[in-house]
């Protein structure tokens, strides 16, 4: 009973607030737009008793999916994004490793600090932080001011509004992401590895590529996917620093939304997001249990 | 067949493999190794044993490349060792942890020294089988470290220490973490391998019995200083000194005046008790103190007085400590002096005499103890 119960509360959980969200979104893409409220048909009438019923499933279909093939902005948004996330996260990696490996590597008594550091953005609001670059990035910001100051540059460059803005805004963002898991991957490393490494014939750069890279794989996959998952959908960020040519679904997803009010086919775009991510989710996942299974 | 003693430390002919030539190592304020000289033989089993702390392990760390010395220089086969980096040594190590590598099988474990050198496949296979028929693991070569027993890993980190042929192999507390069956079992099979491969091994230890058992020779360390280097027959008959008598087994130390008388020496320890007659070869000036040394299992210990003996006290037994084979008697003389005396148990229980309470006299012969000056 108790038992039950325990396993009860995270399916209703899941059931509440993810499975019914779902059937709605996904009853939404199979309706047409109307101009009306809710801004889509049919309307699921009950008064009308059975044949309501069967007439409101008679109405929907994959039109909506269907057009989503017709317009080549969709798949072009959708490899778009696939892109600037792939991009990003590599990124991050690289940005995010040395960041790890140096804290894992800095003085116990130096580490709670560290940590501390990295999780202290969490501390403002996403969006103020995002707003920030922009004033970093802008033509006349900060990094410009300084670079023209250095004479490192004549003419200011422009970065914002562009894909590295979007870049670095990513990269900043979601560090903390890529840089936790590698880092706890690291710190539990014995040293005694890399010495046994070393003593048995590796230069210490041979012996980071064979024993540090291959024990901080787990870090390294789980990281990628926590930056990853989140970037392919990402709205503020590119809408906020990217430009014009910037295309990701997130925004596609909004302008679908709210620009054009075509609920039927932002909550289409949105299935097919959700059809993505699922295949890295999964992989994900699969690699967490490993890695739980491997410790015993 | 007369058999050759293994003994090239007394040989002046012998070049030994390793010299320490004043060799200092100071971490900040700390000074770990204290200006030591010694020379290893080629061969040989050689054992650092000493409390925590004592410098051992820096000894052997300074051997594998890990740490340099402040001051001194370390020769390894003749050669100055200070600008060599560890993956550059002919040494290999066996680590306390045994540090295998998690991620890789039990046989990638062995064969990564043997990659290292890029050597070619087939004979890198050769000799990750023939190591692990040595250290009978050929059954667990898939598995990975985490899939096999303690025992078996200590096993995996000798094959894959001694993969490469090291002239020289260390050995940090190998078998600490096995329990003490397991440990006495392997304590001769490292023995075993020591001897058929004719590799160089110097053991880091605390524990006496195992440096006993295993090496050829042994040192003593205490505060970063070899105390006494010796065979371990040496170590435990003739200590040099009473740390050296007192860390290695049980010993009566009873510490008093010396009074030589010929080539004998009366030691005078307390008021209204006999004087102890030891015999030695080391010179004492009259009224130096002198500390006598003497293992319980050379003390006996009577119900009546024995005759014909040079030495004689009478004590009252305080405990008996009964270890099965032997028994363990603390005798306290008027003194309050509380001198161990240990028989071995020929007789069933119920059939020996002594008992607690009783008056006693324990006795030994003027060659049984040790003279010891500090």
């Amino acid at each position: 009973m108790r038992r039950a119960f325990l396993i009860a509360v995270p399916y209703l959980w899941l059931v509440a607030l993810f499975l019914i969200p779902f059937v709605i979104v996904f009853k939404i893409s199979l309706s047409d737009v109307a101009l009306a409220r809710p801004p889509y048909m049919p309307q699921l009438d009950l008064s009308a008793g059975w044949d309501g019923v069967k007439s409101f499933f008679a109405e929907l279909d994959f039109e909506n999916f269907a057009f989503l093939t017709t317009d080549d902005l969709y798949w072009k948004a959708y490899l778009s994004s696939l892109r600037i996330a792939l991009i990003s996260t590599a990124l991050t990696l690289l940005v995010g490793y040395p960041i790890a490996y140096a804290m894992a590597r800095a003085a116990p008594e130096w580490r709670p600090t560290l940590l501390m550091l990295v999780i202290l953005p969490f501390w403002t609001s996403f969006l103020i932080r995002v707003y920030a670059w922009m004033g970093i990035l802008s033509n006349e910001g900060l990094l410009n001011q300084f670079l023209l100051w250095l004479g490192a540059i004549d003419t200011p460059l422009t970065i914002l509004n562009t894909n590295t803005a979007v870049y670095i805004g990513v990269v900043y963002t979601y560090l903390p992401f890529m840089i936790l898991p590698i880092y706890s991957a690291l710190e539990r490393m014995d040293d005694s590895l890399l010495e046994a490494a070393e003593d048995l014939g590796c230069s210490r750069l041979s012996a980071f590529w064979l024993v540090t890279v291959p024990l901080s794989k787990n870090g390294i996959i789980a990281g990628c996917f926590l930056v990853f998952i989140p970037v392919i959908g990402e709205f503020v960020i590119p809408s906020l620093l990217g430009g014009s040519g910037t295309l990701m679904i997130g925004k596609v997803l909004w302008e679908e939304f709210f620009s054009n009010r075509d609920w039927p086919v932002a909550s289409a775009v949105a299935i097919i997001l959700l059809l993505i991510l699922i295949i890295p989710i999964i992989l994900f996942q699969r690699n967490e249990q490993k890695q739980r299974e491997a410790e015993g | 067949m007369a058999q050759t003693v293994f003994a090239p430390w007394n040989d002046p002919d012998e070049k030994p493999l390793i010299q320490f030539r004043g060799v200092t190592k100071r971490f900040g304020d700390f000074t770990a190794i204290d200006n030591l000289t010694q020379d290893i033989y080629a061969r040989e089993f050689f054992a650092l044993l000493g409390p925590s702390g004592c410098g051992k392990t820096t000894m052997m760390r300074m051997l594998a490349g890990f740490e340099r010395p402040t001051e001194g220089q370390i020769l390894i086969a003749g050669q100055d060792m200070s600008r060599v980096p560890p993956n550059k040594r002919a040494v290999n190590m066996m680590f306390q942890s045994y540090a295998l590598f998690p991620h890789l099988s039990v046989w990638d474990n062995i064969a990564f020294g043997l990659k290292r050198e890029g050597r070619d496949k087939d004979k890198i296979a050769a000799r990750v089988e023939e190591m692990l028929r040595l250290t009978r693991l050929s059954k667990f070569a898939k598995r990975k470290p985490h899939q096999i027993s303690g025992g078996q890993r200590q096993r995996v980190a000798l094959a894959r220490s001694l993969a490469k042929a090291p002239k020289l192999l260390l050995l940090d507390e190998p078998l600490g973490a096995l329990d003490k069956k397991l440990r006495q079992d392997t304590q001769f099979e490292l023995m075993d391998i020591q001897e058929k491969t004719g590799t160089t091994f110097v053991i880091v230890t605390h524990d006496q019995e195992e440096a006993m058992t295993v090496a050829s020779r042994v040192a003593v360390m205490d505060e970063g200083q070899i105390i006494q280097v010796a065979t371990p027959d040496q170590i435990y008959e003739a200590p040099n000194s009473v740390y050296v008598a007192d860390f290695i087994g049980d010993v009566n130390i009873i510490t008093g005046r010396a009074a030589p008388q010929g080539d004998k020496v009366a030691i005078r320890f307390a008021e209204g008790q006999p004087e102890i007659i030891g015999t030695t070869t080391k010179t004492f000036e009259p009224g130096q103190e002198i500390h006598f040394a003497i293992r319980p299992e050379k003390v006996a210990i009577d119900t009546e007085e024995p005759e014909d003996t040079p030495n004689k006290l009478r004590g009252k037994v305080l405990d008996i400590a009964y270890l099965g084979n032997i028994s363990t008697y603390h005798v306290e003389l008027p003194t309050g002096l509380i001198v161990k005396a240990q028989t071995a148990n020929t007789r069933r229980i119920s059939r020996r005499q002594i008992t607690w309470e009783d008056t006693v006299w324990i006795s030994w012969t003027d060659t049984a103890g040790v003279l010891l000056d500090r």
